[in-house]
């Protein structure tokens, strides 16, 4: 197994008195796909937000290529690590292009023109048309909306990408085609991705392994195949019957 | 009928004078307006990250919005004597609670997801206030010194009773020398003075919505 790119170890977090990280450890190799699925408050969007920095853990250390989350520069850390949320809140007082460009502007990496071919490009890698830079993100249907968040998470070119499920608010088909793209994209670049999910169907279509959280806690951690052909528990069994 | 052809005639008769006090009460404004402008943005800014705080500087603001004018003036004048340092002192202790309320109200009412999206992408603090913030809160600003401007220029119409310059000394005088029609023509111009400015300040408004594609 190649190096851990993100690694937890022994994490736990509570919020007041309800713990929703326990003794929580994982690794996730370079340019693997990790989906994560469970009920809601089980923790997976907390685990997902300590990598970046916007929570730290009670206890137990989180590291992403070797460095202690808590103890390095956050925000260089966070605009080096693509971030999708499921409202993508894209900045509704920015046209599509600069909320594009946001991460890069943070720290001036793009002058006007750099700005305007590289959104150009993005843009096309998301599979939007070039001239939707100009719109506002109000003018924008679901899909093209979260298209351009992950247009934007891109942007930096980050090698780790986190993201909470980015597909939830959109219909059916427009989010095969956006896994579909997510999939390429993550070949094409060579992603290291965790995804929260309560999809099941999306989960197994995406991750490399699949992980799947009980209250706290990996219930069981391995491929799609092998979950699918020997759930741990009847948590995961329900789940994948439902899919059915 | 007579009323107004005799406003009318005053204006034709004393138009210089109403020119220089229109812009004594203009310049008084202003002064007021930017002061307290900008005042308030800060301490509007500067609360909106400690909630603890927050509610008792805007209790305080509304406190001091409720004391009568007049009786502000009064309590002043000890203070910073009498002239136009004391009616812009007034004015801007006036002009704060809308201004902070609505810095305030703006800033903490940006979509949470939308700051923590910012927060996640590695904005700094600065860079959070001033790239998505204060730009988000714009319109709820905007709105806050309308009202504010709208209002020191109306009230700055009674600062000429502590002596300070401005479109009160017509009304002041009609009054004193019972001369209602002065008194009248000194009014007049402060209500379209206020309305001009709400038209302008509301044309900025709805050209900033407009442009951003907001409802």
């Amino acid at each position: 197994m190649a190096e851990a790119v993100i690694r937890f170890d022994h994490v736990n977090k509570a919020y007041g008195d309800t713990a929703v990280l326990r003794d929580f450890c994982l690794e996730v190799p370079e340019g693997e796909c990790l989906t994560m699925i469970g009920r809601s408050g089980c923790g997976k969007t907390t685990a997902l937000k300590l990598v970046n920095g916007l929570l730290t853990p009670d206890s137990g250390s989180v590291y992403v290529r070797g460095q202690d989350v808590s103890a390095t520069d956050r925000i260089a850390l966070r605009r080096s690590i693509g971030y999708v949320i499921q409202s993508t809140g894209l900045f509704p007082h920015m046209t599509v292009g600069k909320n594009i460009a946001y991460t890069p502007s943070l720290s001036r990496m793009w002058d006007r023109e750099t700005e305007r071919l590289e959104v150009a490009c993005l843009l096309k890698t998301v599979g939007l048309e070039p001239e939707l830079a100009g719109r506002y993100p109000s003018e924008l249907s679901g899909g093209q909306r979260q298209r351009v968040g992950i247009a934007r998470a891109l942007a930096a070119r980050p090698s780790i990408m986190l993201m909470d499920e980015p597909f939830g608010s959109v219909d059916e088909i427009t989010r095969r085609s956006l896994q579909d793209e997510l999939r390429s994209l993550r070949d094409e670049l060579g992603l290291t991705v965790l995804f929260v999910t309560h999809d099941i169907g999306e989960a197994f279509r995406l991750g490399d392994r699949v992980l799947v959280m009980e209250s706290g806690r990996i219930s069981q951690l391995d491929t799609p195949e092998r979950i699918a052909a020997a759930p741990a528990d009847d948590f995961i069994r329900e789940l994948i019957e439902d899919r059915k | 009928m007579e009323f107004i052809r005799s406003v009318i005639a005053l204006y034709a008769e004393r138009w210089q004078w109403f020119l220089g006090l229109l812009g004594d009460h203009v310049r008084l404004a202003l002064t007021a307006i930017i002061i307290s402008g900008l005042l308030g943005l800060l301490i509007g800014v500067w609360i909106s990250d400690r909630p603890k705080l927050a509610p008792a500087v805007i209790g305080v603001c509304n406190v001091l919005y409720t004391i009568p004018a007049i009786s502000l003036l009064g309590i002043l004048i000890p203070f910073f004597g009498i002239g136009n340092r004391t009616a812009v002192t007034a004015l801007v202790i006036y002009g704060m609670m809308p201004m902070v309320r609505n810095t305030y109200t703006g800033i903490v009412n940006v979509d949470p997801d939308i700051i923590e999206a910012a927060v996640g992408m590695g904005s700094t603090k600065r860079q959070l206030l001033t790239r998505i913030k204060l730009p988000m809160a714009l319109s709820v600003i905007l709105a806050g010194l309308r009202s504010m401007v709208v209002m020191t220029i109306s009230v700055g119409g009674i600062a000429s009773f502590i002596g300070a310059g401005g479109l009160g000394v017509a009304i002041y005088r009609g009054i004193t020398i019972y001369n209602p029609a002065m008194t009248f023509a000194g009014s007049l111009l402060i209500a379209l003075t206020a309305i001009v400015a709400d038209l302008l300040l509301g044309t900025a408004e709805k050209r900033y919505r407009k442009k951003r594609r907001m409802k």
